[in-house]
């Protein structure tokens, strides 16, 4: 390893460990007046009462200050669980808006300071590990020593990377009061963007995206010479950077809807939720072109561009999923499990999930033209039930967690309600296909290996027959790691595109198809 | 044919197993037993060096799952056959089991060829074929090798010096020839790959040939001498000067044999329902003008494999090769070739075309006979489609016409640069021709990788 990298890692590693310090600084003090500003108003009297005995009190951490917090809170809505008064239990969390406005911390005071020790010093090192990577080598397919590498075949390293993605997920999703340092540190980024103070979701946002980069520019060095990744690449990173990232919260500067552009339900699973109508329906002419939009793309952007392009024109060059699992999580694509029993497995779970999409949504629909009548609250518990089970949980803790474990594409691949839709569009109806090369292919299963999708292109690609399959997301790395020139990605005729029955090209003796 | 026949093929590799899928697919109740002293379960001998390089674990090289071999009811015995008595039709395992067979198979591959060099037995010196040659060599390189010399420039001593690189060995490369493979490759593709190795820092050394492996005291190889007089220091010696049939078992038997098995067109040899296939099988004459005796390539072993079968499933069917192809990758480069083209020509029968990128690692030649029409192709650097260039092999293309469609022919990525507009003129400027170059479309010309 070149010097120059080995600063990068050094650096990479202090900012990891200064991003996982920083949520313990500082003390929490909180006051009244920051319960009535935090609070809605038909909470905020008992919020109020209910925290009488934490004001003033300077607490040194956050699991103090939040323990103090649950006890408080939790004491008054057991009572009145107790007493079955549903009506009046707080359902509400306020710990996160009231941690962060109670806290104390230098990272606080200097936010930028702390986001360059972080976040910052984490991106220049991985920028230094990784442009230098390569030099002095002709172009090719690198692959060298990755079944030998601890961090990318489920050595001590990926275990470690997996337990952290995952306990930062948890974190994220259903304790982020604890991390109301690292949104504080964000701060003035989200003020610069939208005006508005940063949520979490701001956070993750911007550490998303920075990581689509740093590991996109890793894809640059790592496929010298393949256009097609290094576009396919260039695409994910800029999708993720203006589409996901900056015009949404440019958005809310100009007082608009929040709305990401190439978000398309049902991967988007809210778009049709009540306050989602409510919010396009009162957002005057911005509000309903997105509401007008995002349904085009669903009836007719899936199908148009899937026909012509395959679902690769989504889940490889556009997605922020796919931009995650295809920069940052490149390195664990051969990871994916390539056995008969997991396409099983994998086809019942996907499309079950998508059904379970299409119905809540129905419902949801349904319920809200029928103004409420037709289920009233039911449809709210289907919606956190979605939220938490696949939203959250597959999509985030396992989706990203796994990725040491189980592949890059564990969500794309087994529970992305969208990728089952493209899936089923790019099976029966598209001109897309990767195509054998004749009787070129010598079976030595680096496509398989490498494909993120555990398709097990080497079944096909030997008996010359072309790999027509719903989850392939067409990231081309089959035909990259090809030895023999024999798998091209192609959109072409349907006449021929799928053939059940293929010759191998160059044998005479046989007439018949094998 | 009797219904409870058992079909006993020797040897797990490509030919043997084609033969036993074929078999099973034509014929649902014949009892097939697949034997195998390498391994268990079937795996890419082209990809052992994959693994060796951590791009692969060796399962990654089994293209079925072990459920497969069950499900199609073909027996897998894990065993090294010593001798067969083709009267008694038993065969004798080295353990001192025996099993009987109906009609037999023999598949058994290659082994490398050893020219008697002083010292090639010593450790720390080998080839590399088998699953046990990778774990030779995997513990043999752990460490302590500083340098590593690897002897015949063939494909398999190109891929030992990429594997051998990965560890960081530096490697000299002998080659007897004047260039490298250039009894397959004519000149100025020798020469292209030759470029590519050294830019590799791989130190390859022409008309040099092994004179002896030297000895230290503990029995393993310490140095190499050429026959140029020069002594190599080195802990690890490739021999890699070709493979010859590993029929050492059946030497002496009543089984004919010369190289190989000696087999008709039908894979039968002089005893009655005994075959060979692949590696190991010889012809009595060649199958083809360009063929020769003994096929040594994956692809013909998986032809010959399959077509036995459609013999011993009753329906005779004689070995008749297509266009030839064929394909490699050096380092990083590919090459894939499609139909004849020999390493030398006489100008007064063949006319040659041969174009090459600025880069010196982009190349495509095509050769035609005196009336004008396609004889086969090298591409080296690009893909190009198989059954594009069968076709117009097959229909005697003239040459004009396949470069005018040389972008059908294509098989590079999407948006990888278009080298067929470069080729196309190049070849009007070298024939005088004034074939209509391709056009770029208007994604190519904004995305695309230019020539």
């Amino acid at each position: 390893m070149k010097f120059i990298q080995k600063i990068g890692i050094l650096l990479f590693l202090i900012g990891v460990i200064a991003f996982s310090v920083i949520p313990f600084l500082g003390t929490y003090t909180l006051e009244k007046e920051q319960v009535f500003s935090q609070t809605k108003d038909i909470h905020q009297e008992k919020m109020v009462e209910i925290l009488e005995p934490m004001y003033g009190k300077e607490y040194n951490s956050n699991f103090s200050f939040l323990s103090d917090f649950n006890t408080n809170f939790n004491s008054y809505n057991d009572a009145l669980k107790e007493q079955a008064l549903w009506d009046q239990v707080i359902w509400d969390d306020y710990s996160f808006p009231l941690a962060k406005a109670s806290l104390h911390s230098p990272v606080k005071d200097q936010p930028l300071l702390f986001l360059m020790l972080s976040i910052g010093l984490a991106m220049i090192g991985g920028l230094l590990y990784n442009l230098p990577k390569y030099s002095g080598e002709p172009a090719g397919i690198k692959n060298n020593g990755i079944f030998h590498s601890a961090m990318k075949n489920r050595g001590w390293m990926g275990m470690i990377t997996g337990a952290y993605l995952i306990l930062f997920y948890i974190i994220l999703y259903w304790f982020p009061a604890y991390i109301v340092n690292l949104v504080a540190m964000v701060d003035p980024i989200s003020i610069l963007l939208s005006g508005n103070p940063a949520s979490q979701w701001f956070l993750y946002g911007l550490i998303y995206t920075i990581a689509i980069l740093v590991m996109g520019i890793r894809m640059f060095r790592k496929y010298r010479g393949n256009k097609y990744q290094q576009l396919r690449t260039a695409s994910v990173m800029f999708f993720q950077t203006a589409f996901a990232f900056l015009i949404p919260e440019i958005l809310v500067l100009f007082n608009q809807p929040y709305f990401d552009f190439k978000n398309i339900w049902p991967l988007d699973y809210d778009f049709f939720y009540a306050y989602q109508i409510d919010t396009f329906l009162s957002g005057g002419g911005v509000g309903m072109f997105m509401l007008i939009w995002g349904i085009l793309l669903i009836i007719i952007g899936v199908p148009v561009f899937t026909y012509f392009f395959g679902k690769r024109w989504y889940c490889s060059w556009v997605c922020g999923c796919g931009g995650l699992a295809e920069t940052v999580g490149d390195p664990y694509r051969q990871l994916s499990d390539k056995s008969l029993k997991a396409w099983k497995y994998e086809r019942i779970i996907i499309h079950s999930v998508l059904v379970l999409a299409v119905v809540m949504t129905v419902l949801t629909i349904a319920n809200y033209f029928s103004g409420f009548g037709l289920l009233g609250n039911v449809t709210n518990q289907l919606h956190s039930f979605y939220g938490f089970a696949i939203g959250s949980a597959f999509a985030g803790v396992v989706g990203t967690g796994f990725y040491p474990f189980m592949g890059n594409r564990v969500w794309c691949r087994f529970g992305c309600p969208l990728a089952a839709y493209l899936g089923l569009v790019q099976r029966f109806k598209s001109r897309f296909r990767i195509t054998t090369n004749g009787g070129q292919c010598i079976s030595c299963g680096n496509c398989s290996t490498y494909c993120e999708m555990g398709i097990d292109v080497r079944w096909y690609a030997q008996r010359g027959q072309n790999i027509v399959r719903s989850s392939c997301v067409g990231c081309g790395v089959c035909s990259s790691v090809c030895p023999r020139g024999v798998l091209k990605l192609e959109n072409d005729s349907e006449d021929g595109r799928i053939n059940e029955l293929p010759i191998i090209i160059g044998n005479d003796s046989i007439k018949l198809n094998a | 044919m009797k219904n409870n026949r058992h079909v006993v093929i020797i040897g797990n590799g490509i030919s043997g197993v084609t033969c036993a899928r074929q078999l099973r697919k034509l014929d649902s109740h014949v009892k097939i037993t697949l034997i195998s002293g390498e391994s268990k379960y079937f795996f890419s001998r082209t990809a052992l060096m994959y693994v060796y390089m951590g791009h692969m674990k060796f399962e990654h090289t089994q293209p079925y799952e072990p459920w497969f071999w069950e499900k199609n009811r073909i027996d897998l015995v894990e065993g090294w056959v010593e001798s067969v008595d083709f009267t008694s039709k038993t065969l004798h395992f080295k353990s001192g089991d025996n099993l009987a067979y109906d009609d037999l198979v023999i598949a058994t591959g290659s082994k490398p060829n050893k020219f008697g060099w002083p010292g090639q037995d010593l450790m720390g010196v080998q080839g590399l074929y088998s699953k046990q040659d990778l774990e030779s060599m995997e513990s043999l390189t752990k460490e302590g090798v500083n340098r590593a010399v690897i002897v015949g420039g063939g494909l398999i001593g190109i891929e030992m010096a990429e594997m051998l690189a990965y560890k960081k060995i530096p490697v000299t490369f002998l080659v007897r020839e004047s260039g490298f493979w250039n009894n397959i490759l004519p000149k100025e593709e020798s020469e292209l790959v030759g470029r590519h190795i050294l830019e590799h820092h791989i130190d390859l050394r022409l008309e040099e040939e092994l004179a002896e492996i030297i000895s230290d005291q503990n029995g393993r190889v310490k140095a190499v001498k050429t026959k140029s007089g020069e002594e190599i220091l080195c802990q690890f010696v490739g021999l890699t000067a070709g493979v010859s049939p590993n029929i050492d078992f059946l030497k002496n038997s009543v089984l004919e044999v010369n190289r190989g098995v000696k087999v008709d067109f039908h894979f039968q040899t002089n005893i009655p329902n005994v075959y060979a296939i692949g590696d190991c099988a010889e012809f009595h004459q060649a199958p083809a003008e360009d063929r020769r005796p003994i096929e040594q390539v994956w692809y013909t072993g998986r032809m010959h494999g399959e077509t036995l079968a459609y013999t011993l499933n009753g329906q005779a069917t004689a070995y008749k090769p297509g266009v030839w192809f064929n394909s490699a990758k050096f380092l990083d480069i590919e090459y894939q070739t499609y139909g004849t083209v020999p390493p030398i020509w006489s100008a007064e029968e063949i006319t040659s075309f041969y174009w090459e990128h600025s880069s010196g690692k982009v190349a495509f030649r095509l050769l035609m006979n005196k009336s004008g029409e396609i004889k086969g192709v090298n591409n080296f650097g690009f893909r190009l489609r198989h059954e594009f260039f069968d076709r117009a092999i097959k229909e005697k293309w003239k040459g004009e016409n396949v470069i005018s469609k040389l972008e059908k022919a294509n098989f590079d990525p999407e948006f990888f640069a278009p080298y067929y507009l470069e080729i196309q003129k190049s070849f009007n400027a070298q024939f005088g021709t004034s074939i209509q170059t391709s056009k770029k479309t208007f994604i190519q010309k904004l995305f695309g990788a230019s020539v």
